[in-house]
């Protein structure tokens, strides 16, 4: 709400500079020369100080050879990669620990904070100590504690755990089969695409037709075979076209397979523990907005429990939920940021640590380090707005 | 024919057994249906999972007397099963000080001292002037306290008394400890109001080149993690400065975390702006009042009232965000805390000291968000906005 603190026309006998209007653009000339000057000084300051280092300014340093190795690449990568591709290296890193860390803290958000709602006394007291606890504990804290556990609670890698044969967990990580593919195996995303597509377009016809006629038509079932029929049809086809390589003990450590080094599985983990806590008070607040009469109306409408829930309680909660629950992952994706305590390679530790020690580099390095995660969350805000605007509560 | 026909009222039949006392209130809320059931013995399988292993580790197993490391361990030379809490008898004066000089602790216990006595007036109900009195103690213990931790006695080097002088100076870099994690955020918050109510102001005005600076200013803050702004203003603040001038390391991470916390600030200001109806503004404007003073006397009163609980919880997320600053290389509690489990003749009791960190901190935040809620309570004074 801006209230409009302007005058509409001036009295004839008021001096210029008791004018709203004038004092309005004399304020903001006087905002902008300050900023502009302030801008223009530290400009000066740098260049100078740059020049007087010799430390060439500009991004020409991304094409040269970086020199170093990053223990954790999903793209290729090696001491001879340039610069650009270690900003590559460590924005994939943020990207996967912040994406499976947004999937794992909503579910388990979401289960603690339906039980933090449960009528089962213990359960409610169980979840309110955890959020209560996990809450009020500093997270980089907590994720330095659990590198130290698991670094401490795991064996070398002659003892490895082994479970099934298949994976092994020692302190170098958890050691995992991995698929290779082969010629023909694209056919598999393909179908993958396809059965995606289709269910979608089955969806939206079972639902115009149920609105129509009231026919239901079984969309979870038909979607999941579409989903995931399609892909292994696909792989049938085809004959397989890929195997495991499994990991192996040879020597001192394993070989084949892939890892997730002990950096990884600590900073995840402490991330999902510590972000599910909160999205856990979201998802409690969201469900306790809907009032109790929308239960009674569903009931009295004769709809059991489980419908009740899912028709009635979750769609309004959602309109709550969301908003808060977006800033989460937010939080969650800057968060990942700390991962540079422990030396996981993420983007701040990779580029903002690494490449600016070795090529000095300060300004561009902590500028491009800073667009990546304002673009994040500038694009989520974007969204943000148009998905309030979309679900407002259109009153009658 | 006789007919029964009762003439007086029978005495009330007790309620079913089960249904009242504990056993009621057992089946009521631990055993009501048979998922139920299966929740609490699931619970109940979880907490026994956690509670006696933990309570054999930190109390029974647990060492508490001795003074050295040989206490806690094993004649083979391998750690002892319990915590090992003499560790933390040893290094809670680094814990609470970091490297701060061992004869000159008592001045950072003179300056909580002096923060109790000069900010206990305050709790006071209904002291007379007591907005004068909490603005002045607000703008005068940092002063005092600036000159309780660093001294105001410069000596040369090497001159006599450099190292005896109680009130010599203390460099920064020794300032650690729960005391430099409490200054920090102490700074961040107050430093970072009287900024973050500018911008929320700057953010609602209706003067385009106004309201769009603290857009951008705010927005640009809040979208990038606050590491990435330490490192900027330990790697990037030098060379914003001419030549010669160079800041002291803490002064420039008090300056990046006060950017940084006045931009969410502003957002808190801005969320209890909103809550004031805009009866308030036209009554204002009515009495005829100045912008300013329809601010400063109408609108941000009410405006900062209802927007405490969330500064308070803002300080608790401030508070536990700078144990960032260990990342950058300074001995707040977390640094000092890894700064104990890195002294060679503690090694291998890590664990005690970072359990030992995370109970001050739940501590901490803890009593400060029931402090929240409480105000909340007492100062929802009943008129929203309509």
């Amino acid at each position: 709400m801006a209230v409009d603190v302007r005058e509409t026309a001036r009295a004839p006998d008021t001096p210029i500079w008791l004018d709203s209007r004038y004092r309005a653009i004399f304020f903001q000339v006087v905002l902008l020369v300050i900023v502009l000057g302030f801008g223009a000084y530290i400009f000066h300051n740098t260049y100078a100080n740059l020049e007087r280092r010799g430390i060439a300014s500009g991004f020409g340093f991304l094409g040269s050879t970086a020199g170093f190795d990053i223990i954790m690449h999903l793209v290729p990568y090696s001491a001879a990669s340039s610069f650009g591709q270690a900003l590559l290296v460590g924005l994939l890193n943020t990207l996967v620990v912040a994406g499976i860390g947004i999937v794992f803290a909503t579910m388990l958000g979401f289960v603690i904070g339906v039980a933090r709602l449960s009528r089962n006394w213990l359960i409610a007291r169980l979840a309110a100590v955890y959020i209560e606890g996990i809450r009020n504990i500093p997270l980089l804290l907590q994720i330095i504690f659990w590198y130290q556990v698991l670094g401490k609670s795991t064996p070398g890698p002659r003892q490895s755990i082994g479970i099934l044969g298949l994976f092994f967990i020692n302190n170098r990580g958890l050691y995992m089969p991995a698929p290779v593919f082969q010629e023909g195996f694209w056919l598999a995303p393909v179908a993958l695409a396809i059965g995606i597509v289709a269910s979608i377009v089955v969806f939206r016809w079972a639902r115009a037709r149920q609105v129509a006629t009231g026919q239901q038509f079984p969309i979870l079932w038909t979607s999941l075979g579409l989903t995931f029929g399609l892909p292994l049809l696909a792989l049938i086809v085809m004959g397989m076209p890929f195997h495991w390589d499994y990991p192996e003990l040879q020597g001192f450590n394993f070989s084949g397979g892939m890892v997730l080094i002990p950096e990884f599985i600590s900073l995840t983990f402490a991330l999902v523990v510590y972000t599910a806590a909160f999205i856990g008070e979201t998802v409690r607040a969201g469900i306790m907005a809907v009032s109790h009469g929308q239960t009674e109306a569903a009931y009295a409408l004769g709809l059991r429990p489980g419908p009740t829930l899912r028709l009635v309680i979750i769609p309004q909660a959602m309109r709550v939920i969301i908003p808060p629950m977006t800033s989460q992952y937010l939080n969650l994706t800057k968060n990942s940021s700390l991962a540079t305590a422990i030396a996981y390679p993420d983007l701040v530790a990779v580029f903002a640590g690494t490449v600016l020690n070795q090529t000095g580099q300060a300004v561009e390095c902590i500028a491009i380090t800073m667009a990546v995660y304002l673009t994040t969350s500038l694009t989520t805000s974007v969204f943000m707005n148009w998905f309030n605007t979309k679900m407002a509560l259109r009153e009658r | 024919m006789t007919t029964a026909v009762e003439t007086s009222q029978k005495a009330e039949i007790p309620p079913p057994a089960s249904t009242v006392g504990w056993v009621g209130w057992l089946r009521e809320n631990l055993f009501s249906s048979w998922q139920s059931t299966v929740l609490t013995l699931l619970a109940i399988w979880i907490i026994y999972l956690v509670i006696p292993p933990f309570i054999q580790w930190a109390f029974i197993d647990a060492i508490w007397t001795g003074n050295e490391a040989q206490d806690c361990k094993l004649p083979d030379g391998s750690r002892k099963d319990g915590a090992c809490w003499i560790y933390i008898k040893a290094w809670i004066g680094g814990y609470m000080y970091g490297l701060y000089p061992y004869d000159l602790r008592w001045r950072i216990d003179l300056a909580a001292i002096a923060a109790v006595l000069m900010f206990a007036p305050l709790s006071i109900k209904n002291l007379p002037y007591k907005n004068v009195y909490g603005v002045a103690v607000v703008l005068l213990y940092p002063i005092v306290a600036y000159f309780m931790f660093y001294g105001f006695v410069d000596f040369p080097p090497g001159a006599p008394g450099s190292a005896t002088h109680p009130w010599r100076t203390v460099q920064t870099d020794k300032w650690g400890g729960l005391a430099l994690t409490l200054l920090i955020a102490s700074v961040g918050i107050i430093a970072a109001l009287p900024l973050g109510i500018l911008l929320a102001l700057g953010r609602r005005s209706s003067m385009p080149i106004v309201s769009t600076f603290s857009v951008v200013f705010i927005e640009l803050w809040r979208g990038v993690p606050l590491i990435t702004v330490l490192f900027m203003s330990s790697v990037m603040l030098p060379l914003f400065l001419p030549e010669g001038v160079n800041f002291d390391k803490l002064l420039r991470a008090l300056i990046g975390v006060t950017m940084f916390s006045a931009a969410y600030m502003a957002e808190v200001v801005r969320g209890g702006l909103a809550a004031i109806p805009k009866g308030q503004y036209e009554g204002a404007m009515a009495l005829g009042l100045s912008y300013p003073k329809m601010m400063t006397f109408i609108i941000l009163p009410q405006a900062l009232r209802y927007a405490i609980p969330n500064i308070v919880s803002n300080f608790i997320g401030l508070f536990k965000d700078t144990t960032l600053v260990a990342i950058i290389g300074m001995f707040d509690l977390l640094g000092a805390i890894q700064l104990g489990n890195a002294d060679p003749k503690w090694l291998g009791f890590s664990i005690e000291g970072y359990a030992f960190a995370a109970l001050l901190y739940f501590v901490f935040c803890f009593s400060m968000s029931r402090y929240s809620q409480h105000l909340e309570r007492k100062l929802h004074t009943g008129h929203k906005k309509r």
